[in-house]
């Protein structure tokens, strides 16, 4: 497959440029080389509509990334950048535009630096999480990464993708911890942001801003360059660890308890506190079913009859501390009056401690190993008793949504509404993919996501169909009720940004004037968050 | 044949099979190394929190109902190819790897490790 508009005879001199800076080894063109850069997760796999590359380029240098991007934008062959290709659910490996030559930068794999008194590193894009924890774990460095719930990502490319995490406040939003950046401009320029555009600067990884407008938000869900290096900010290695959970009664409390962890947490007081519906567990009751089953949801009293007949409270919140033993103590116990004083009938139950450093036996059994930055893949428990063949994979919606319970309640009701019908079993077990029982994820520390997945299959296009049907739905009736989604497969970015159109669509549209000055011949990443190159774009 | 002639023949053929077993003993090393650095996450043999396995190898255990063990070091009936084959293509939530994550000579290793107590027929060809 050559890439679209590109004529054999270029395509081959491309190839043959692209041999010529990363070496034939490190250029991958048969088919069952290429294959290897399929989305393993695409809800088109084997339809018509799948993005496939064209081949896999994998420079080990910045110099041989300059030359590829060069001869890339001299033969018009669009590249596709990736750093580690691991991030499944959102897309994986695969281009936006099929195909693209993807610019496979695994290989680009270097720690440049890890301070452990300034607290930050700067990395190249092919290095992992479990890459970053074992440079820092092997020398005794006392900074902790904070990684998302899939160790095998890459730092870089997580951060450009806003992905996320779970320790301290700011450190769990990947771009905005990250700091500086160097980038290969699409004539194949080096250029650094922040204070890395001051040669010699001593304050690259520490101050993001250098002077002048901040560019670096361009390059995150974009298509400006290619990253070839960050620095990150990094959580200076706390002397411990405390956790606890708030039970409340009442189903109208969830109220007042998100008022009341907002108050903690944008205080600094707490880490993220993630919120549950005790409730949960007995959604696939017979029982349970009719109560999901009715429009608009069940009643206050119906949802507290529930939780009376099974001994449960309404909802709760596991409070994460970190700092010095003493003072996360005191933080626990505050947290226990506050909440008490705010709640009637509010209880509360000591989690787990740990002091750091920790040994590895301890490390091992750390049920959620993210919350302590130590990255893993334990999320991928997919098989069970109860789903004993389980899916080949999952696509994400990740509706954001305000940080109140008014605001829980109201997107509960209107996707579950949406969602009915839809007779796909989430990934997460039994019940339907929205109901009165969801609860939000707290990665972000400004806003909640109301995240459901569904399952991916290689072998049932159909079911993968039914899944892009009710995805696409619930983009439009999230944008309806002022809920965009923070991030989403190639499938499915054009119809994602379409709802973010303010005043005619006035952001895409300056983002399009950017790329036509910066990227005129349309080479990197085409169609990556809705900005195609001019020549491909719809009127 | 003499005696010293026979004697010549054995020990070179003695220093060819030590020599096999060298390399095979390298390789199996290597993709020991390699296996703990790109599969052990997954499919390693320790318990984690809550005394359960780890993904894969709790994956593997629920799969096959004890017919064969669950952690993929400790099988006899894996060959190599079929450890290459399934790294590249993916199974159930597993995806395939590119190249670039785990190269074919890392790969070789790995599945020279995993089919190093191998005991079921040899792979045709």
């Amino acid at each position: 497959m050559n890439p679209p508009g590109v004529s054999a005879g270029d395509f081959a001199a491309a190839m043959a440029a692209f041999k010529e800076a990363v070496g034939e080894a490190h250029v991958f063109t048969s088919d069952e080389d290429v294959a290897l850069y399929r989305d393993a997760y695409d809800v088109q796999w084997g339809l018509p509509g799948e993005r496939q590359a064209s081949a896999g380029v994998a420079p080990t240098t910045v110099e041989q990334v300059q030359k590829v991007v060069a001869a890339a934008n001299r033969y018009r062959i669009p590249i596709y950048p990736i750093a580690t290709g691991m991030n499944l659910g959102y897309g994986g490996s695969a281009p936006n535009l099929s195909g693209s030559v993807v610019l496979d930068l695994k290989l680009l794999n270097r720690v440049i630096e890890v301070d452990d008194k300034r607290h930050f590193a700067i990395l190249e894009p092919g290095v992992s999480y479990f890459d970053f924890y074992r440079h820092v774990q092997d020398r005794g460095l006392k900074v902790w990464i904070d990684c998302p719930d899939p160790g095998w990502g890459s730092p870089i490319g997580n951060a450009l993708d806003h992905g996320v995490g779970y320790t301290w406040y700011g450190y769990r939003d990947h771009f905005y911890s990250h700091c500086g950046m160097e980038i290969v401009l699409p004539n194949g320029e080096l250029m650094r942001t922040g204070m890395g555009a001051l040669p010699g600067s001593k304050t690259w990884g520490e101050y993001h801003y250098g002077v002048g407008p901040y560019v670096d938000g361009l390059f995150s869900q974009g298509n400006f360059g290619v990253v070839t290096k960050m620095g990150f900010h990094l959580f200076p290695q706390p002397e411990a660890y405390r956790s606890g959970t708030v039970l409340v009664p009442r189903r109208q409390d969830l109220v007042a308890l998100v008022d009341e962890m907002n108050y903690l947490e944008h205080s600094g007081i707490i880490g993220q506190p993630n919120y549950g519906c005790p409730l949960r567990m007995v959604a696939g009751e017979p029982a349970v079913l009719p109560l999901l089953a009715k429009p608009g949801g069940p009643t206050d009293a119906e949802f507290e009859a529930l939780a009376s007949a099974h001994r449960l409270p309404c909802w709760s919140c596991e409070v994460q501390l970190y700092g010095p033993a003493k003072g996360i103590e005191a933080n626990w116990e505050y947290v226990k009056a506050r909440l008490a004083a705010a709640i009637p009938g509010a209880s509360f139950e000591d989690g787990l401690t740990y002091e750091f450093p920790i040994t590895a036996e301890q490390r091992l059994k750390v049920p959620h190993k993210p919350s302590l930055g130590i990255p893993n893949l334990e999320l991928f428990r997919s098989r069970s008793a109860l789903n004993p063949n389980p899916s080949e994979g999952h696509v994400w919606f990740s509706p954001v949504i305000p940080k109140s319970g008014e605001a829980i309640f109201e997107a509960q009701r209107v996707f579950a509404d949406a969602v009915r019908g839809v007779d796909i079993p989430t990934i997460f077990g039994r019940g339907p993919a929205y109901g009165p029982f969801s609860t939000p994820s707290t990665w972000m520390f400004r806003a909640f996501v109301l995240i459901t997945g569904w399952p991916i299959s290689r072998s049932n296009p159909d079911q993968n169909r039914r899944v892009s049907e009710a995805l696409r739905k619930l983009v439009q009736v999230g944008a309806e009720h002022g809920w965009g989604e923070y991030r989403t497969p190639p499938a499915f970015q054009d119809d994602v940004v379409k709802t973010y159109s303010y005043n005619n669509h006035a952001l895409l549209r300056f983002q399009e004037t950017l790329k036509d000055a910066v990227d005129p011949n349309g080479i990197i990443s085409a169609g990556r968050y809705g900005i195609w190159p001019k020549h491909m774009r719809k009127s | 044949m003499n005696l010293f002639k026979a004697t010549l023949i054995l020990c070179g053929c003695l220093m060819l099979a030590w020599q096999a077993c060298a390399a095979d003993s390298s390789l199996i090393n290597e993709g020991n190394a390699a296996f703990q650095e790109h599969c052990a996450a997954c499919h390693g043999k320790q318990l984690v929190a809550n005394g359960q396995m780890l993904p894969g190898t709790a994956s593997l255990a629920i799969k096959y109902k004890g017919a064969v063990p669950p952690a993929l070091e400790d099988r006899t009936d894996l060959p190599a190819a079929f450890v290459i084959y399934t790294v590249r293509h993916g199974v159930a939530v597993m995806p395939f790897f590119r190249k670039t994550m785990v190269s074919d000579a890392q790969l070789d290793a790995i599945a020279a490790y995993l089919a190093r107590n191998y005991t079921g027929p040899k792979p045709a060809g």
